[in-house]
């Protein structure tokens, strides 16, 4: 699956900590979401982009991500700018927009970009199962991240059940349509799916138990705080700081 | 079903976010530590479920399976699709972590209700094809109201996006046919091969 398309870099940015990287994530794109200002969010897109820039991320499946999301954000410019209330701009189509529609758009559009790109340059160049142990050392549930870390990696191994799954249907000749036939065998498709996952979560289980297992993961790495993550972590505070006194001011 | 970032406004955030902490606890109060790996296989399985897509007309839709996700999970439905849902933020950017309350709200709600109806109606039509129609309806119903609480999550940020909510929810009339006999088709093979699935009791601790 193309989930593994980022984490395998060694740019200075997948050299900081995880936590560092999860935490300013979260801090930045929590005051990015908040911002309203065209000041401050042009400033977050600037800023985001020069880190997905210093991820060195592939620049084609990073754009085709920014297009899964401006292909919906060009359904937001189809409909906001004419139905928002507000002064009238002019009229395009015989339909008359309003300068508040455009700039609503025009927020969102930047905004979405923003958060996407921090997140796809931050959080997504972790590798699964370490941002696992970051979360669990930043005291989520250990339930939780256990569950995170099998779904990790059993989406894989479903997946290819899957892929078998389809591959017996096509060479009994099984074209999917909008029929009813099509739904139903998709229906036994997964239910086939669910019972086969469960049997195998019943010998995983097992498994577990077999190796001792008490209800908790042991890492074999740990963590551990340079000073570039401390300069990192400030520079990240500093930005959060500047950004909520151009709002509030 | 998801709403992109950067479109809700903070409260709508927070309160996404603190509703969707709560029913997580719950969730994860009510699965033990040995129905941990069955929990993740579910949460796979509707991962990789959500990636099949159905030809309509000259484009198609994905299923969304939120019904059959909460009919056979429970209250576990909130951890399951949390995380599912965050394997797709961080992977695929589908969705987003600023919202990832929100979407996991959207997604688990309908789920939990068709779980209460599911097992309401279990005890009393006992016949296969009884059930079948049960659970098309439940399958339906959830990708509904997925899609009415996200009208009135994008509503609760102003009237502007009423226009775009309404075409949201219209694209969604054959999700919620395919989600529907998808779902009706799943229960009915589950009835059939391994019916002690679908005991509720099966999710509560062991004693």
């Amino acid at each position: 699956m193309s989930c593994l398309a980022f984490f395998a870099g060694r740019s200075p940015v997948h050299r900081l900590d995880p936590r560092v990287r999860l935490l300013s994530a979260l801090g930045l794109a929590v005051a990015i979401a908040l911002s309203e200002r065209l000041v401050t969010l042009g400033w977050a897109l600037g800023l985001t982009t020069l880190l997905a820039a210093a991820a060195r991320l592939g620049l084609w499946t990073l754009t085709r991500r920014l297009l899964h999301l401006n292909a919906f954000m060009l359904f937001l410019w189809m409909v906001l700018p004419w139905s928002v209330p507000g002064r009238f701009a002019r009229t395009v189509w015989g339909l008359s927009i309003t300068e508040e529609g455009i700039r609503l758009a025009l927020e969102i559009t930047v905004k979405g970009n923003a958060i996407v790109l921090l997140f796809t340059a931050l959080v997504a160049t972790i590798d699964p199962p370490r941002l696992g142990c970051a979360l669990k050392r930043l005291a989520l549930p250990d339930k939780l991240v256990h569950l995170f870390m099998l779904v990790i990696r059993y989406t894989d191994v479903i997946h290819d059940e899957y892929g078998r799954l389809r591959h017996a249907l096509k060479a009994r000749a099984f074209q999917p349509r909008f029929s009813s036939h099509t739904l139903r065998a998709f229906g036994y498709l997964v239910g086939l799916l669910l019972v086969r996952s469960m049997e195998r979560a019943e010998r995983v289980l097992a498994a577990m138990k077999c190796r001792g297992f008490d209800g908790h993961f042991h890492a074999l790495t740990g963590f551990g705080l340079r000073p570039s993550d401390l300069v990192f972590t400030g520079m990240a505070l500093c930005h959060v700081g500047a950004w909520a006194w151009l709002e509030l001011s | 079903m998801h709403i992109s970032e950067g479109v809700l406004s903070g409260p709508v955030l927070a309160s996404g976010a603190v509703l969707a902490v709560a029913g997580i606890g719950l969730g994860l109060r009510r699965m033990s530590v040995d129905n941990t790996p069955k929990t993740a296989m579910l949460s796979a399985v509707f991962f990789v479920a959500s990636l099949i897509h159905v030809p309509f007309g000259p484009s198609n839709v994905h299923l969304i399976l939120n019904g059959l996700s909460g009919v056979l999970l429970g209250w576990t439905v909130f951890p399951a699709l949390a995380v599912a849902l965050f394997l797709q933020a961080v992977m695929f950017q589908f969705g987003g972590l600023t919202v990832l309350g929100v979407n996991t709200l959207i997604m688990a709600l309908p789920g939990m209700i068709a779980y209460h109806i599911f097992h309401l109606m279990y005890g009393i039509v006992r016949r296969p094809g009884r059930v079948f129609g049960v659970a098309v309806v439940l399958g339906a119903m959830a990708v509904l109201l997925s899609g009415l609480l996200l009208t009135a999550a994008l509503a609760l940020g102003g009237r502007a996006f009423l226009g775009v909510a309404a075409g949201i929810v219209a694209a969604h009339v054959p999700v919620m046919i395919a989600d529907g006999v998808v779902t009706g088709a799943a229960v009915l093979f589950i009835l059939k091969v391994r019916p002690d699935l679908l005991v509720p009791s099966r999710w509560e601790p062991a004693a």
